[in-house]
Order: C-alpha cells, then sequence, then structure tokens
C-alpha cells in the first residue's frame, strides 16, 4: 500500500496551495473561506469532513435557524419545561418527580431509497437520542406521508417502511402508540417518514450532552464503525490514498436493532450507577457531531484518538471514520475511577466499549491518527457556529389565486341517496379508511403500559404502576390546511393534536414539531416556512404549550415541485390517572351524543373535497385558539368528573368520520338528527376546527350540559348510541356491517 | 485456510411462504419457465488449518446441533477452496 | 408462604419485566435470573419470555438455547420444574427440544398484533389448572416467527395425547398447523405458547382484559399446595 503523506495541522499549514474538494462535500466558497479565515489556515481532509458534515442543512439548520429562533423568543411561561430547545431532546416535568422527555424527527429521504432500513434508522436515531437524555425509551409514534395510494411506488415503499419500523420497533420492545399515514401525490417522490419517541426518567436523572471535567475519559460504545453513509468522504478518501478501495461506500445505513437492544440496557444501567457525566447518541455526522458537540458543550476542550476507534472495515480512512453514519453507537463522559465499571457493564451486556479519547483542559478538539494530529479546531466553531443564512421569501403568486378557489362552491350532495353514497366513499377513501393493516404489524403491548394506541385520538402510556400517572401523545399534521396557509396550518396542527391529547383525559403540557418542507432555496417554499413557524410559535405562546425541540427536514421535492408545507405537530399531555382515560369507542347503548364547539360551513382543503371533487382551494378552517383551550379544559373535567365515556376529536373528515370509527370500534351504532340551525351535509362534513363529538350517560346529562353552560361552551345534542347502524334521521341508514367492509377494506386490498 | 459453506433449507414438506412470494414475482418481472423456489441460508465459515475429516466432522456437528433446526430443516456440508490469486 | 417463580432474561428479551409484573399481581415473587448464570437460585419454577432474544438472528431463540442458564433449566424440566415459555421463550423450548416442533415465520411474512381469541384445550397442565377446558379467552398475541410446525405422526400423537394447550379460534394468525397456539409436554410442566398472557392481567392496560392471570394463579395455586 502506498500512500501520500498524512495530512496533519502541520502538512496542512506547510502547504496552503493543497486544493481541497470542498465544493464536491457541499461547502459553498464563502463557507470554505470561513473555514480557512476560523483556522487561519487551510484546513485538514479531517477538518474540512468535520466542518463540511456539521455545516450542512441538516446539521446546521443554517436556512431555518432564524425562523426557529421564535420558538425561544416567544416561548411561554411554562413551570413544566425541565430542558428547553438545544439538547438532543426537551425535558418536560409531569409531576410527582418524574420527567418525560420526547422529539419528533425525520428519516425521510433515506426511506425513499431504502424503505425498510431508512424506516428502521429512523427509528433507532430517536430512540438514541431519548436514551441521550438519561430516559428510558417507554413509546414511540410513526407519523408517515406516503404518494398517492394507488400509485405503483407506493406499494414498494409503504409495505417496507412499515416493516422497518415494525422489525426495529418491535425488537427494541418499545411500542408503537400512535401516528398517522396519509397519503397525497405531492408526497410521490418525498414520502415523509417521521418518527417520534418518548422516555420517562426521575428528574434528577436528566443528562446532557457535554464534556467536562479535564482527565474524564471519552468512551465510544455500541456497534463497530463501518463505511455506513458517507459518501460524501470517500472523496477526501480517495485525495489521501492510492490504491483501490471499495469502490462505492454504501449511502443506506443498515440498523441492528438487537445491538441497540443491549445499547438502551447498558446505558440505562450506567446511568443508575451514576457513571456518566456526559453523553450524546452518534447519529448524522456521527464522531464528528458527538465530539464536537460534547466538547463545544462543555467547560474544557478534547483529546481523541481515532486509532482506537474499533472498525467493522480496517480500509476506512480517519476522514472516513469521522463522517461515518455507523448506526448504535454512543459516547460517554466518565470520570476515569468510573472506567472499569462503565467497561464492565457494557461486557456484561456484550457491548464493546472502548476509549478513545479524554477531556481535556485547553478548549481545542485534537484528533490524531497515526500520531499526527489530524484536526485542531475550537469545537463551537464546527457546531454552533456555523454558517446562519437570511434566504429570501416571497409569497407565491399563486397563493392568491389558490385562496379564492373556494370548496364551498362545490356542488354538494342533492339527494339523500348521494349523501349517504359520499358518505360510504369518504370512510372508504384511503385517508379516512382504517389503519388496521399497518398498525397491526406494530407491538403495542410490549412494558405492559399501554392504556390507548392507535386509532384513538392519543397514545398513552402508564408510568406509574402505584398512582396511576400517565402521559399521552398525539401528532397531527395537514398538509392540505398548510397549503392553502402555511400559517394558520400550522396552528391547525397543533391545535388538533392539543385536542387529541385533551380528549383523551390528558392535559396538554408541551410540543415537539417535525417541519417538513420543500427547497428553502425557493422564495415561496421559504415563505411557507417562515410563515408555518411564525404560526406555530404565535399558537404556542397562546395555548402555553412551549416547543422543547424538534426536526426540520428540508428539500422535500422533486425537481421543481415541493411537497404541501406539512407541519407535524406532536403535543404530549399528562394524565393523574390512566384509569380516567376516556377511549374513542363507543361504550353503552343509550348514552346521549353531543357536538360541542360551532359548525360552520367549512370545506376548503377538507376530505370531502379530496375525496369527492379531488380539490384543494379556499381558506382552511378558522382557528380559535381560546375555544380550543375551552373544549380542551372542558373535555378534561368530564373525563376526570366521570361525566362522558367516550369522546373523539373531530377533524378531517368531520362529524361522521368520527361517528363511524367511534360506533365500529365499539361495535354499536348511533342515530343522529341535524340540529336546528344546521343542515345535513354540514352537519356530517364540515371540518370547523375546535370540536369534539362526546358520549354522556343519561345519569350525567344534566351535570355535563351545566358545566359547558356555565362556562360558555355551545353543546348540541345530536343524537344517542344505538344499535347495529349509523342512521341520520331522515336521510340514510348505514349498517356497521356495510360501514366496516368500506372502512376496513381499502388499505389491505390497495397493498395486497 | 479454507472454507466450508453449510447450506441450511427448510424441509421440502414444510411451507416456505418467502420463496413462494419470490415464485410469485417471477411471472411479473418476464422470468418464465420456474415452477418453484424455496429460501434458504448459507453460512460461509472460514477454518484455519487444514480441513481434514476430524474437522469436517466437528462442523457437520456444529451444523446438526446449531447452525440448522433439524426439526424443520435440513442441510448440506461442502468444502470450498479459496483461490490463492486473492492475496 | 409464596412461590418463587423465576423469569430469565437473555440479550434482547422484552417481556421480562412484564412477566415479573403478572407473577407478582398473581401473588407470586418474581425473581430475575441472567443469562449467563447456570444457577436458578432455587425459584419453584421459571419463565422464558417474550423478546427477540438475540435479535432472533440464525432462528428465533436458536442462541438462547444455548446459554449457560438453559443447561439447568433442560436439565431441571426433565425433573419435572414448571417451565413456561411465552413467544420467544416457545421458541427456545422448541429448539431445546422441550417441546416437540418447530416455530417459522408467519404465513402472511408480516409482524402481527392483535387480540387474539383461543380455547383452552387443556386444563391439567402446571400453567392451566386454574381454566377450565374448552374455556374460550382473549390473549394479545405479538410475533413474527409465530407459525408452529411439525411433521404429521407428531402432530397426530399431539392430538391423540391432548398435548395440544391452546388453539386458535375464528382466525390463524399465522399458519400454524391444526391451528395450535400452544402445547405441552407429556409431564405437563413444560408448556409453550406463542399468545402473551402477561399482557393480559390488568383492566385498562394492554387488552384490558385479564384472561392472562390465570396462567400464574394456577402455577402458584400448584406450587403452594405441593
Amino acid at each position: 500500500m502506498s500512500r501520500t503523506p498524512l495530512d496533519t495541522v502541520e502538512h496542512a499549514a506547510a502547504t496552503p496551495d493543497v486544493e481541497l474538494p470542498w465544493a464536491e462535500l457541499g461547502l459553498k466558497k464563502d463557507e470554505y473561506e470561513r473555514v480557512v479565515e476560523i483556522l487561519g489556515r487551510r484546513p485538514t481532509g479531517a477538518e474540512l469532513a468535520m466542518y463540511s458534515v456539521m455545516w450542512s442543512e441538516h446539521c446546521s439548520y443554517k436556512s431555518s435557524k432564524v425562523h426557529l429562533r421564535q420558538f425561544g423568543e416567544k416561548a411561554p411561561q411554562s413551570d413544566a419545561l425541565l430542558v428547553g430547545i438545544g439538547e438532543n431532546a426537551g425535558v418536560v416535568d409531569v409531576g410527582q418527580g418524574y420527567a418525560v422527555t420526547f422529539k419528533v424527527e425525520s428519516h425521510n429521504h433515506p426511506s425513499y431509497v431504502e424503505p425498510y432500513q431508512g424506516a428502521a434508522t429512523g427509528v433507532g436515531g430517536i430512540v438514541r437520542d431519548i436514551i441521550a437524555m438519561g430516559a428510558r425509551p417507554v413509546a414511540v409514534v410513526d407519523p408517515l406521508r406516503f404518494g398517492a395510494a394507488d400509485h405503483p411506488d407506493t406499494k414498494r415503499v409503504l409495505p417496507g417502511v412499515v416493516a422497518g419500523i415494525g422489525g426495529y420497533g418491535n425488537c427494541l420492545g418499545l411500542p408503537n402508540i400512535g401516528g398517522e399515514v396519509v397519503f397525497d401525490s405531492c408526497y410521490q417522490g418525498n414520502p415523509l417518514v417521521n418518527a417520534g419517541a418518548i422516555g420517562v426518567m426521575r428528574h434528577e436523572d436528566i443528562h446532557l450532552a457535554k464534556a467536562s471535567g479535564a482527565g474524564n475519559k471519552v468512551i465510544l460504545y455500541g456497534a463497530r464503525t463501518g463505511g455506513d453513509g458517507i459518501g460524501g468522504a470517500s472523496i477526501l478518501a480517495s485525495e489521501t490514498f492510492d490504491d483501490a478501495k471499495p469502490s462505492k461506500r454504501p449511502a443506506v445505513q443498515v440498523g441492528d436493532p438487537f445491538q441497540e437492544k443491549l445499547l438502551i440496557e447498558c446505558t440505562l444501567e450506567a446511568f443508575q450507577e451514576k457513571l456518566v457525566v456526559g453523553i450524546q447518541d452518534l447519529g448524522a455526522a456521527g464522531l464528528s457531531c458527538a465530539t464536537s458537540e460534547l466538547a463545544s458543550n462543555g467547560s474544557g476542550g478534547m483529546r481523541v484518538t481515532l486509532d482506537d476507534v474499533p472498525l467493522r472495515d480496517s480500509t476506512l480512512s480517519p476522514e472516513e471514520i469521522l463522517m461515518s453514519e455507523s448506526q448504535e453507537r454512543m459516547c460517554a463522559v466518565v470520570e476515569p475511577e468510573k472506567v472499569d465499571r462503565f467497561l464492565e457493564i457494557c461486557a456484561k451486556w456484550d457491548v464493546i466499549a472502548t476509549v478513545i479519547g479524554e477531556v481535556t483542559d485547553g478548549d481545542r478538539l485534537e484528533i490524531y491518527w497515526h500520531g499526527g494530529k489530524i484536526v485542531d479546531v475550537d469545537p463551537r466553531t464546527v457546531a454552533h457556529e456555523g454558517p446562519v443564512y437570511e434566504r429570501p421569501y416571497a409569497r407565491p403568486e399563486w397563493q392568491d389565486a389558490l385562496q379564492a378557489d373556494d370548496a364551498n362552491k362545490l356542488a354538494r350532495p342533492a339527494s339523500s341517496a348521494e349523501l349517504k353514497d359520499q358518505v360510504l366513499k369518504l370512510v372508504a377513501s384511503p385517508n379516512q379508511a382504517s389503519k388496521k393493516w399497518i398498525t397491526s404489524q406494530y407491538d403495542h403491548f410490549v412494558q405492559g403500559n399501554t392504556v390507548l394506541a392507535q386509532p384513538e385520538d392519543s397514545g398513552m402510556i402508564r408510568i406509574d404502576e402505584e398512582t396511576g400517572l400517565g402521559v399521552a401523545i398525539a401528532t397531527d399534521g395537514n398538509g392540505r390546511y398548510a397549503k392553502l396557509d402555511p400559517y394558520h396550518g400550522a396552528q391547525l396542527a397543533l391545535a388538533e393534536a392539543y385536542r387529541n391529547v385533551a380528549t383523551t383525559g390528558a392535559k396538554p403540557l408541551a410540543v415537539s414539531d417535525c417541519l417538513n418542507f420543500g427547497s428553502p432555496e425557493d422564495p415561496a417554499v421559504m415563505w411557507q416556512f417562515a410563515e408555518a413557524v411564525r404560526g406555530l410559535a404565535d399558537a404556542c405562546l397562546q395555548l402555553g404549550t412551549p416547543v422543547t425541540g424538534g426536526n426540520v427536514s428540508l428539500y422535500n421535492q422533486t425537481g421543481e415541485v415541493a411537497i404541501h408545507p406539512t407541519p407535524v405537530v406532536a403535543v404530549l399531555g399528562v394524565i393523574d390517572d390512566v384509569a380516567r382515560r376516556t377511549p374513542v369507542a363507543f361504550q353503552e347503548e343509550g348514552q346521549l351524543l353531543y357536538l360541542l364547539g360551532d359548525t360552520r360551513e367549512e370545506f376548503s382543503g377538507s376530505a370531502w373535497s379530496q375525496v369527492v371533487h379531488d380539490h384543494l382551494g379556499g381558506l382552511p378552517p378558522q382557528v380559535d385558539l381560546e375555544r380550543e383551550r375551552l373544549l380542551a379544559e372542558i373535555l378534561i373535567s368530564a373525563s376526570r368528573d366521570g361525566m362522558i365515556d367516550s369522546a373523539h376529536d373531530l377533524s378531517d373528515g368531520g362529524l361522521i368520520q368520527a361517528v363511524v370509527e367511534s360506533a365500529l370500534l365499539g361495535g354499536k351504532g348511533a342515530r343522529l338528527v341535524v340540529p336546528d340551525g344546521l343542515d345535513a351535509f354540514t352537519l356530517l362534513f364540515s371540518e370547523s376546527a375546535g370540536r369534539a363529538v362526546v358520549a354522556v350517560p343519561r345519569s350525567e346529562e344534566v351535570r355535563f350540559n351545566d358545566m359547558c353552560g356555565a362556562r360558555g361552551l355551545p353543546a348540541t345534542r345530536i343524537g344517542v348510541v344505538d344499535g347495529d347502524s349509523v342512521e341520520l334521521q331522515g336521510e340514510f341508514t348505514l349498517s356497521l356491517e356495510e360501514l366496516r367492509v368500506a372502512h376496513e377494506e381499502t388499505i389491505p386490498a390497495l397493498l395486497k | 485456510m479454507a472454507r466450508v459453506v453449510v447450506d441450511v433449507m427448510l424441509k421440502p414438506e414444510i411451507l416456505d411462504p418467502q420463496g413462494q412470494a419470490v415464485q410469485r414475482a417471477l411471472p411479473r418481472l418476464g422470468f418464465e419457465g420456474i415452477s418453484d423456489v424455496r429460501q434458504g441460508k448459507r453460512f460461509e465459515l472460514e477454518v484455519d488449518g487444514p480441513v481434514d475429516e476430524a474437522a469436517l466432522a466437528r462442523i457437520h456437528d456444529l451444523a446438526e446441533s446449531f447452525l440448522a433446526n433439524t426439526v424443520i430443516e435440513d442441510f448440506t456440508v461442502k468444502v470450498e477452496e479459496v483461490a490463492e490469486a486473492a492475496k | 408462604m409464596t412461590a418463587r417463580i423465576g423469569v430469565v432474561t437473555f440479550p434482547g428479551s422484552l417481556d421480562d419485566r412484564d412477566t415479573q409484573r403478572a407473577i407478582r399481581l398473581a401473588g407470586a415473587e418474581p425473581v430475575a435470573l441472567w443469562h449467563k448464570d447456570k444457577d436458578l437460585k432455587q425459584v419453584d419454577a421459571v419463565v422464558l419470555p417474550g423478546g427477540f432474544s438475540y435479535g432472533d438472528y440464525l432462528r428465533a431463540g436458536a442462541i438462547s438455547r444455548f446459554s449457560p442458564v438453559m443447561e439447568t433449566v433442560i436439565e431441571q424440566a426433565k425433573a419435572g420444574l414448571p417451565v413456561l415459555g411465552i413467544c420467544n421463550g416457545f421458541q427456545v423450548l422448541t429448539e431445546a427440544h422441550l417441546l416437540p416442533g418447530g416455530m417459522l415465520g408467519n404465513d402472511h411474512l408480516h409482524f402481527i398484533c392483535r387480540d387474539q381469541k383461543l380455547r383452552v384445550e387443556n386444563a391439567d397442565t402446571a400453567w392451566t389448572s386454574d381454566y377450565e377446558a374448552g374455556q374460550e379467552i382473549f390473549i394479545p398475541l405479538k410475533n413474527m416467527d409465530g407459525r408452529y410446525v411439525a411433521d404429521q405422526y407428531t402432530l397426530d400423537k399431539l392430538e391423540a395425547e391432548g398435548r395440544v394447550a391452546f388453539r386458535y379460534l375464528d382466525f390463524n394468525p399465522n399458519g400454524s398447523l391444526n391451528d395450535i397456539a400452544g402445547i405441552t409436554n407429556e409431564a405437563g410442566n413444560v408448556v409453550g405458547l406463542m399468545p402473551h398472557p402477561e399482557h393480559a392481567v390488568e383492566p385498562l392496560i394492554g387488552s384490558g382484559r385479564t384472561d392472562g392471570l390465570p396462567f400464574f394463579t394456577s402455577i402458584l395455586k400448584k406450587l403452594v399446595n405441593a
């Protein structure tokens, strides 16, 4: 093997004119010049690898940062927030000494390239974020968006993604309790595979990603490092080596859930024995990210010997080792006298663990390879002081025309027969149909604490067996609404998730988000992004639910065509006793159905407009956050005081969708009447926000009505739980069997 | 150094849904005339030292007790020489 | 006096803590056992819990079957120690030849998670005496490799000897032969099944039923009365 001299810091200083492939690594010319300015010399190949990957959009949030600041600036006063934005995941106080951490991330592009592994490693990544906070992961959720349901490629992507999420999450022993599945042709080449996770810990167990205390050891543990996901760094490698090596590094990372399960157990055991000073998971940008973030968040510097990193492939160059995205690895900072015990625990779980460096009292991150110093940087310049762009944004020209194209003028059903036909069509449409084919591939029983799982309005997990304390999570997003009006669309996503949490009886506490958009280089997309962030920040302030962290996924577009702007919002809530939870399913015949909130003629962006007319235009439903807050308070009180036995939020598909779901899940029908002031069509299909339908036992009717009346929430009696069909008086009757076939057979038929 | 290959196949009478799924896909991909597909596992064992009868007997035991579950699977053991040119 | 029931944790076991909870709720004392220890800590019975031990790599249960703890479990099971294998534990028991037949991938090739209807066929084993023969129960099922197979001779023998302990009703979720959900050995001390009784022990949690609790009360009564 012949090789050119190692590109050390010394060598770089002595050879200022060597051209480095910064453009191929994705850096812009001014960004490269800034690296040279920071270092006062040209970077070494290894340094260039680190800067290029850490300054990428994915790691640095360079296009979104200026907008995301609003989440901090407009953050509501909240005692619940223990750790805010900027850490691996936010941490929320849920009472009784418990803290909960949760986060949603995207793994969109990898899941399009290789659906199974892309989705699987997405679950793995978010779970490591949770462990890195010191928490035991207790549940996962998966908001998913695919192209048209009948498109041949959807048949490739969806089953792979679902199998990947199941294959990984099931093997980790994490119940999958929520999420969404949405089809829209705008996601054809850009499926959105978002993954969320929740973890639980005691307050005193919160851990942070920082390396402090000179002399403390840096331990890399978990899987060996291989050539996964380092397409870019191979360019550097070919500059360094001139002999043949594996010609193409795999761009697809492959997950090993068994390894991750061991990583969870040994990390939690190390936490329990208080062996860990700081911890960071290795995800995007691998060791580059972990070392620079740990060092820049700590008090000192860090020295790392790359030769000590256990490798799966001995031909890897130092640049490749730094950039490798091999899965199932973590990095811990441990005091010297506790290193042996830490290594012992890793050995107990058959996890490879190696001391690769130590914390120094300087302020530099220094990395050595074969005795030469190949990195000598201020870690803050790598991790936190990347470029920030004020990208131009402009409301697109087509926005006015889109908003003027109101769905309220579309042809409505002219007869009872047509109304009935449209109901069947709606509940059978891919977006409204039962997702059982998908969710039955996820384990929702494991850990023995699942109180509610999909298709409930929110997933709910018990976290204390003695007291019954529990947490709930809901994720929602509606790209159609956001396309019509990104500001209000983002608020509607929040409102829906907030409402979904309250519908099950939990009090909404905090928010995480996954913001999926097209290219930030398109001013129209950037405007959508800016508007959505502004809307979400304003609404979080008004609802008193701080954003604890999240993720931005840009460049979700094919050619010039971007996806619908799709902010996905996760709301976390707490319930004092899970025994008081409210399910979606109708429980008992004879109970009275009440519609809470105001129903207006709001059909733009609705499921009805999509299913019946293939239409998207107009303005989305009005947002009234004070009403959302009132509705939530009523739902929580009613649950706590036993005034309602089932509840379902109204969102896409409107009232009829909610009633059909409650009826099918409970195996009990409903007789509905059109209340005064509404027509049958508006009652069934309107998507006005701030509404829910609840089933009230007759013995509680007076008390329930009094409560709503006293607090000013409109509550309209619309029917009764009864029989084995859903009937709208004077219009139509649909048997539960007929509805079940329509609702449950669509997805299996499409994916067979 | 030599390589010993252990092939493990489901017993013929046992349903192999993965193989069937592959077979069902063949006409769609334009492959005709394949009447059955069965999917198995292949283990490549890199053996230090000579692969003599004793070594093969040990590998046979390994295959029988561990690599295959003989309640449901059959296996074969064969020696594959590693080409010297690869060095 | 109560009974001490061991729950083995293999690397990749998932339902070990849940099984311990179920044992506790039934009134017995759960004892954690570790796969690397041959010592069974003098427990009165052992449960091999569900999960993906060793990632189900090679075959489900195939690697765990060779762990040190299993040496003792196999030896003592043959001498009468009550052993229950749930899901992955059932797979370990077939790999260890404590129960006949084997487990393969579901015939539909997907993981499946559902509340499954079963019929208790044999209420005379150490783990089923609190049921009535013929009783119909719902127990959560969740697995990738749940298809029970055996040769015709073995199946005939199991049926003739009444050793099919549980059968799937209404829907066969994985293509198991004869709709077999669980079986017992001849002596009735070793039972394995794919569904998860430990996830049906509390109202509200999991399936919201308690149809799985009799597994744990059966063994408790047997041990305490012994």
